[in-house]
C-alpha cells in the first residue's frame, strides 16, 4: 500500500482545518486548546497551548480519515506527553457529558413507553452503563493509566502488561448500535418519534467518536506503552 | 465450520459417487442421501443441512416452485442442481449453482467450496426470522449459553452460532441485552421469563 500524504500540515491555519471537518472541534477542549485562535496556524496555536503539534495532527488525521492508521515509525519521533491527558479528557467528556446527555433523552422515552416497555429499556440502558463504567472508569482510568504513569516515572509494576489490554470498545459500540436499532426499528412508532430521531443522531456521533478513540488507543497508546516497557531494564 | 449436505438423486451410482467426493472434503459431511424429494423438507430440518444437491428432473414441472419454497422455509439453505443430462437454462434459475455429471473431482471440490461461501452472502435482503432462529433467539434472550441451547434443541454448537449470526444479520442487533429487548418488544418472551 502506498503511503498517503497527510491531509494537514503544521502551517495550515487551525480555522481552515476545522472548516475542513467540523468534528475536529471536539479535539480542542480535550487538548486544552482555547478558542479565539484567530488566523493562527496549527503550530502556533499548539505552541501557545503547550500541545505537541505533531500529536495533534495525527489525531486530526484519525478523526478525518476513517481508514487512517498511523505509521509506527513516524510515531516514534512524536512527543507523547500530551497523549494521556488527552485520553483522560476524552473519557471525562464521555462520562460527564455524552452519556448523561444520552440518558436524559432516553429517560423521557422510557417514561413515555409506560410500564410495558419502559422497565426493560431502562434495564437495558443500566446494564450498558455498568459496562461502560467498568471499562472506561474502573479499568482504563484506574488500572491502565496509573500503570502507564508509573512507567513514565521509571517504575515497573509486576501486576500488569499492556499486551493484556482489553479492546473493549467494540462491545461498547455494539450495544450503542443495538440501542439505535431498537429506538428506530422496534419501539412502537408513536412513542416520541422526534426525540428518538434526535437521540439517534447523537448516538451516531458518539459511536463515531468512540470508534476513533479506540483507534487512538490501539494504534498510538499501545505501541507507545510497549516502547516504554521495552525501554525499562 | 462444517457444511451439511443432502443429496437427492434417484441413481444410486451417481448419488454414491458424488457423496464419496464430497465426504472426502474436510469441511463437508453428507448427512443424508435420498432417492426422491418427497420428504426432503423434513430431512433438511432434522439434519440441519445447509446445502441440498438435487436432480431437477425429480421435480418435473414443480421445479421452480419447489426450490423457491425450500428457500423460504430454510433461509440459509443453498440449493444446487445436479445435472445428469442437458438442462435448459430456465430450469436452473432457482438454483445457486450446478454440478454437472461430467465434472471432474477437482471441479466438484472447487464448486462446493464456492457454494459454501455463497451461503453467508446470499439472501442478504431476507429479514424474516425462521422458526428455528426464533427458538434460538428466545433461548438467548432468556440468558442461556450456546452449549445449553445446543443441548436443549438437540443441535450442534456450530449450528447455534450460525443461527445467532443470522439473527444478528436480520435484526441488526448484536448484544445479548439488545436481543432480549427485541424479544420482549416482539412478544416472544415475557418479562418474568427472564432469569
Amino acid at each position: 500500500m502506498s503511503k498517503k500524504k497527510n491531509l494537514f500540515s503544521k502551517d495550515t491555519k487551525l480555522a481552515e482545518l476545522i472548516a475542513e471537518d467540523r468534528r475536529l472541534l471536539q479535539l480542542l477542549p480535550r487538548f486544552g486548546i482555547t478558542l479565539g485562535f484567530g488566523d493562527r496556524s496549527v503550530e502556533e496555536v499548539c505552541r501557545m497551548n503547550n500541545v505537541s503539534a505533531e500529536l495533534f495532527l495525527v489525531l486530526c488525521e484519525i478523526y478525518t480519515d476513517s481508514g487512517y492508521k498511523p505509521d509506527h515509525n513516524e510515531l516514534k519521533h512524536i512527543d507523547m506527553s500530551g497523549l494521556l491527558p488527552y485520553l483522560r479528557a476524552s473519557h471525562q467528556y464521555y462520562l460527564d457529558e455524552r452519556f448523561p446527555h444520552l440518558e436524559e433523552h432516553l429517560q423521557r422515552i422510557i417514561e413515555a413507553c409506560g410500564p410495558k416497555y419502559g422497565p426493560m429499556l431502562s434495564h437495558f440502558y443500566e446494564e450498558y452503563k455498568k459496562e461502560v463504567m467498568r471499562h472506561i472508569k474502573y479499568y482504563e482510568e484506574e488500572v491502565v493509566f496509573p500503570y502507564i504513569e508509573a512507567l513514565l516515572q521509571g517504575k515497573r509494576t509486576n501486576s500488569y502488561r499492556i499486551d493484556e489490554f482489553e479492546h473493549n470498545h467494540t462491545n461498547i459500540q455494539d450495544v450503542l448500535d443495538d440501542m439505535m436499532n431498537i429506538l428506530l426499528k422496534y419501539l412502537p412508532g408513536d412513542i416520541l418519534p422526534k426525540e428518538r430521531i434526535e437521540i439517534s443522531l447523537d448516538i451516531v456521533e458518539l459511536s463515531d467518536d468512540l470508534n476513533r478513540h479506540s483507534v487512538i488507543e490501539d494504534h498510538i497508546l499501545i505501541p507507545y506503552v510497549e516502547s516504554l516497557e521495552n525501554a525499562l531494564p | 465450520m462444517r457444511n451439511r449436505v443432502i443429496i437427492c438423486e434417484a441413481s444410486e451410482i451417481i448419488a454414491n459417487g458424488l457423496a464419496e467426493v464430497i465426504d472426502s472434503m474436510a469441511q463437508f459431511d453428507v448427512v443424508a442421501r435420498i432417492e426422491n424429494p418427497e420428504h426432503l423438507n423434513e430431512k433438511i430440518t432434522a439434519s440441519d443441512a445447509n446445502i441440498v444437491i438435487i436432480n431437477p428432473l425429480l421435480l418435473g414441472y414443480q421445479n421452480k416452485e419447489f426450490i423457491n419454497q425450500l428457500g423460504k422455509e430454510h433461509p440459509n439453505l443453498v440449493s444446487i442442481a445436479l445435472a445428469t443430462s442437458y438442462l435448459d437454462h430456465s430450469i436452473l434459475t432457482p438454483y445457486s449453482g450446478v454440478i454437472e455429471i461430467n465434472d471432474t473431482r477437482s471441479k466438484i471440490i472447487s464448486k462446493m467450496n464456492e457454494f459454501a461461501q455463497s451461503e453467508t452472502t446470499k439472501k442478504a435482503d431476507d429479514v424474516e426470522l425462521s422458526k428455528r432462529e426464533i427458538d434460538v433467539l428466545i433461548a438467548v434472550a432468556k440468558g442461556m449459553m450456546n452449549k445449553e441451547i445446543a443441548d436443549q434443541m438437540n443441535i450442534s454448537i456450530h449450528t447455534v452460532i450460525s443461527h445467532r449470526k443470522n439473527i444478528t444479520r436480520k435484526t441488526g442487533i448484536k448484544s445479548v441485552s439488545g436481543l432480549t429487548v427485541y424479544a420482549l418488544l416482539n412478544n416472544l418472551i415475557e418479562e418474568n421469563d427472564l432469569i
